[in-house]
């Protein structure tokens, strides 16, 4: 079995180097106007908000780059090691979409410059809404949501506005237990009373409990297909007629879209919304939490309600509509996280149709081998509700019974995986499985190291027999070993910066000190 | 049944037919669409999805399309002066070095900390740069950008506060209004705005008939839309204080520099836009939402987005940085959450910090001063120019940005025409806000040399006569 040590550096805080009493940056052009500093000084001191200094150390630019440097050392991406997370999809971010979105230049192109003069960007933007519409069965798309939640709060919005349009109050969101926390954040953002439809035990959305939730309060349904469990809603199109009937909308969360991509579409099935993550289906980067980057599309009857700006063009040239009658409003300063949305338009261009649909398929393919190799291979950590239903792209096993048989937990096992250099799982996700491990392995990890990944788990369950320690105490290979959290929730030990907390900082070096000396 | 022909493809390992079969034959079927048995048949799509372009795209044949969009680009012949909530400012090569290590591009939000403490501790002093430049003591791991950060500053105080009643400065960017109103859907919340005097600053001296027992929260910016700083803005924490209510300011990172932060001159939450910190224009999509608070338990409960914090490790004496304070947020508390933010900016927050350790508090300072001593300059050359009557407000302080009336020809006019001549001059604030036609903003930065104002100079008073 591959050994792992992951870098360790006792890397002191940026505020803990020796600053220089001065910064060395030269800034541009300063001479010219340095005359004029004397003016600005004076007029600011005279209306007493002059700033004498700025507490932050002033240091050389190797010493900042070795810094950081090291800190990326004990960092782990999908560049490093599989990553399988549940409803993550941390596939790998192909280096091309990179080159190309640097190759455009763009990093100095201002978002007010005259749309007569960035047309190539205006079509790149343009082609992506028509190709996206196209992979959700939609109509029309918006890119100004920074990412998921602010697309599921867009949706929200829309069909607040779509209902209010018609004289209705619908004050009601139908929200399934097991969708993602972001759902039913969203929807109380938007004013919605959370209305939560249970999980039957055959592990999809309860029908007898979601009609007996219907009324004429139903704003709509969010839901998403395939669901966290990783199942298919089978009955999908049951479900958008029982919403339809009573005139709620169904919206679509795309957190799982990459299990049905090129293989079935939301729009077809009878959603009205559609929210896209960017850095999840199509490759974009997950930046260690973000920036992302998302799309939200709608049907015909629902793009009045979209944020404004709009993408218009004429037949001659491609400009920003900002006109708004009925639109929710603005969603955020101009147009969107630009370079997700290019590098997903470089990924869907390098793929065409068919890359597409090997993606769906082979995400769904490959999560399939592990779930086979592992439950074949032991009984510990297994399949919730019904166990015959096909999972696509991504699992949940529940550790119920190795913890029940030898008391580890989903939070030991995923801890020890980091020793072996794998990433664990999401773990107590959904909420609805006890002890969950979410498991997503995406299209991109070659078949030998999901054999690894199976092998790690097969040996932990080996360890918990009579090694149990090792899962206790682990991780001991990572940059540092398991954090006493609540110490670190704690509120009188709470640190949350270096400036607010010295007190709490000083009283944590002590007892750091007290400890590694009695330790010796 | 119709069988979608695929092909393999370098960056799916197992798209191989050898690997495939060998995958199939494990799991114990003869072909991939078993496992989609369970999607209805009506459902599953027949043909190919009509997008990209009919086939895979070597790396070189997308890189000949990306320069054919790329001839569609024409980029003025010098940096643009034109900004209401971004503006061009230069981005350090170490900044682009660092955030595109795939240890932290690739690298997930860090819910397991041992495996990720490079992340943890970055954004730590991120949080710590921020909580000194803005004078407060938290400062969360980031938001999506200035003004949705803005609108949450206003729903944490809504929350905080129990009350109802928000008043906003006119003189808040309308870009940010426009942002808030949206984001305020779906509240029981009344608005009221509070113009400007004279001096393009908040009317101090009336700001007590806005307030009442039912407002929670006052949101100024300073500099504001205009560049304008507020000079009194220590007195109008007093006044938003007496009637218990809390004051939100949004300031520009970089005015902080020379300018005494909004924490010490009494605001409870802060907030701004982190562009300027070395993250680039890329056509407004990089962006970095700054949200921060003083040490107050009920504050700091209420703060959206992540926050990391420092602990010791269980076992031996090791020091490590991990998430805390997360029943804050959606992934626990679901509705109840404190925001549904999940993905946020991490990755921009690190690029900041690495820029703000790369500069310095002294290189930011003799930035900021930079800036200050520009548009000096920039008012006394426009000041100059027939058919503009600029600074809009003679008495004020400017940072950054100066407005400016058009009045011998139209703004739009005026901004088409410069474009025409290889620049993009101004912001014309009256697109964004009915009431400020006419209106033009310059914008001024470290990358705009002496040369270059007076050509910008030049050319509209050519374009104005």
């Amino acid at each position: 079995m591959q050994r792992w040590r992951q870098a360790r550096w006792y890397e002191p805080l940026i505020f803990e180097y020796p600053s220089l009493p001065q910064s060395h940056v030269p800034i541009p052009y300063r001479e010219e106007f340095q005359q004029l500093e004397r003016n600005f000084v004076e007029q600011l001191k005279s209306a007493g908000i002059y700033r004498e200094n700025v507490p932050i150390p002033n240091l050389s630019e190797l010493v900042v780059v070795r810094h950081f440097t090291r800190l990326s050392q004990q960092s782990y991406g999908v560049d490093v090691g599989p990553m399988p997370l549940g409803s993550c999809t941390m596939k790998y971010n192909p280096k091309i979409c990179n080159e190309i979105l640097e190759s455009l230049e763009i990093e100095d192109l201002h978002p007010e410059d005259l749309e007569d003069y960035v047309q190539g960007l205006l079509e790149i933007l343009y082609l992506l809404e028509k190709w996206l519409a196209e992979i959700t069965g939609m109509d029309r798309c918006s890119f100004q949501v920074p990412a998921g939640a602010a697309g599921e709060l867009a949706g929200a919005l829309i069909i607040r506005a779509y209902h209010a349009d018609r004289g209705e109050h619908r004050d009601e969101m139908l929200i399934p237990d097991s969708a993602h926390g972001s759902n039913p954040a969203s929807a109380a953002m938007a004013g919605f009373k959370v209305i939560k439809i249970p999980t039957s035990s055959d592990g999809t959305v309860d029908i007898d409990a979601l009609r007996a939730a219907l009324s004429k309060r139903t704003a709509g349904l969010m839901l998403t297909n395939p669901n966290t469990l990783g199942i298919f809603e089978d009955r999908i199109e049951e479900i958008a007629e029982l919403i339809h009937e009573v005139g709620g909308l169904l919206y679509y969360d795309g957190a799982n879209l990459n299990g049905i991509l090129g293989i079935a579409r939301p729009g077809d099935m009878g959603f009205d919304i559609v929210h896209i993550n960017l850095h999840k289906t199509f490759g974009a980067p997950h930046g260690g939490g973000g920036p992302g980057g998302a799309a939200i599309c709608v049907k015909h009857h629902l793009i009045d309600y979209l944020p404004r700006p709009l993408l218009i063009f004429d037949g001659k040239r491609y400009y920003w509509d900002f006109k708004c009658d009925k639109c929710i409003g603005v969603i955020r300063a101009y147009y969107g996280n630009i370079p997700a949305l290019i590098r997903s338009f470089v990924y869907i261009a390098m793929l065409g149709p068919k890359g597409l649909r090997e993606v769906g398929e082979i995400s769904v393919l490959n999560t399939n081998y592990f779930i086979s190799k592992f439950t074949r291979n032991q009984n510990e950590i297994v399949l919730t509700h019904d166990i015959s239903r096909p999972r696509k792209h991504e699992v949940v096993l529940s550790a119920y019974r190795v913890k029940a048989l030898k008391g580890v937990n989903a939070e030991d096992i995923a801890k020890r995986m980091l020793d072996y250099g794998a990433h664990a799982p999401m773990i107590y996700f959904p909420l609805i499985v006890d002890e969950a491990l979410m498991v997503e392995f995406t299209e991109t990890e070659p078949y030998f190291e999901i054999d690894r990944y199976v092998d790690i788990l097969l040996r932990i369950l080996k360890e918990s027999e009579a090694e149990a320690s090792k899962l206790k105490e682990a991780p001991s290979n990572t940059s540092i070993r398991r954090l006493d959290m609540v110490r670190a929730n704690h509120p009188k030990k709470l640190i949350l910066s270096y400036r607010g907390f010295k007190k709490e900082y000083e009283e944590l070096l002590r007892e750091l000190r007290m400890r590694c000396e009695e330790s010796r | 049944m119709h069988r979608v022909r695929v092909m393999p493809h370098n960056w799916i390992h197992n798209s191989d037919p050898r690997i495939r079969e060998k995958l199939m034959h494990q799991i114990g079927i003869e072909s991939i669409e078993e496992l989609f048995s369970d999607i209805p048949e009506k459902f599953r799509l027949k043909r190919d999805l009509a997008v990209g372009y009919g086939r895979y795209l070597s790396e070189y044949e997308m890189y000949r399309i990306a320069m054919e969009f790329r001839s569609k680009i024409s980029k003025p012949r010098i940096p643009p002066f034109a900004g209401v909530e971004v503006c061009y400012h230069y981005v350090p090569a170490i900044v682009k070095e660092i955030i595109r290590r795939s240890e932290f591009y690739t690298a997930y939000t860090p819910y397991q900390p041992e495996i990720n403490q490079g992340i943890l501790q970055a954004l730590f002093e991120y949080q710590s740069l921020m909580a000194e430049l803005y004078g407060v003591d938290v400062v969360n791991a980031s938001m999506y950008d200035g003004s949705t950060a803005l609108a949450e500053a206003i729903r944490m105080a809504l929350r905080v506060t129990k009350r109802k009643h928000i008043v906003i400065a006119s003189s808040v960017s309308p870009i940010k209004r426009k942002v808030i109103t949206t984001w305020l859907r779906g509240l029981d919340v009344r608005i009221s705005y509070i113009g400007w005097n004279e001096h393009g600053e908040i009317d101090v001296d009336r700001l007590k008939d806005f307030l009442s027992d039912e407002t929670a929260a006052l949101v100024v910016e300073t500099p504001n839309v205009f560049g304008v700083v507020e000079r009194r803005l220590e007195e109008i924490a007093q006044i938003v204080h007496s009637k218990r209510a809390l004051l939100i300011a949004f300031s520009n990172p970089l005015s902080l520099g020379v300018i005494k932060p909004p924490g010490e001159c009494g605001a409870d939450i802060v907030v701004g836009e982190g562009q300027p910190l070395g993250l680039g224009l890329y056509y407004g999509g990089t962006t970095l939402g700054i949200l921060g608070t003083r040490r107050d338990p009920e504050l700091i409960r209420q703060l959206p987005g992540k926050l990391v914090g420092i602990t010791l490790s269980i076992q031996n004496c090791e020091l490590g940085y991990a998430l805390v304070l997360q029943t804050r947020e959606q992934h626990i508390r679901r509705e109840r959450a404190t925001s549904n933010i999940t993905t946020n900016s991490a990755l921009m927050a690190i690029a900041v910090a690495v820029y703000l350790s790369w500069i310095g508090g002294d290189g930011l300072k003799k930035l900021s001063l930079s800036i200050g001593a520009r548009t000096r300059y920039l008012i006394e050359r426009l000041s100059s120019v027939k058919g503009l009557h600029a600074p809009l407000f003679d008495k004020a302080v400017y940072f950054m940005k100066v407005p400016a009336r058009f009045e011998a020809l139209d703004c739009e006019t005026v901004i088409k025409r410069m474009r025409e001549r290889g620049i993009l001059c101004c912001s014309h604030l009256g697109r964004y806000d009915g009431e400020l036609w006419n209106i033009g903003l310059f914008c001024v930065t470290e990358v705009h040399s002496r040369r270059d104002i007076d050509l910008l100079v030049k050319e509209l008073s050519e374009v104005m006569s």
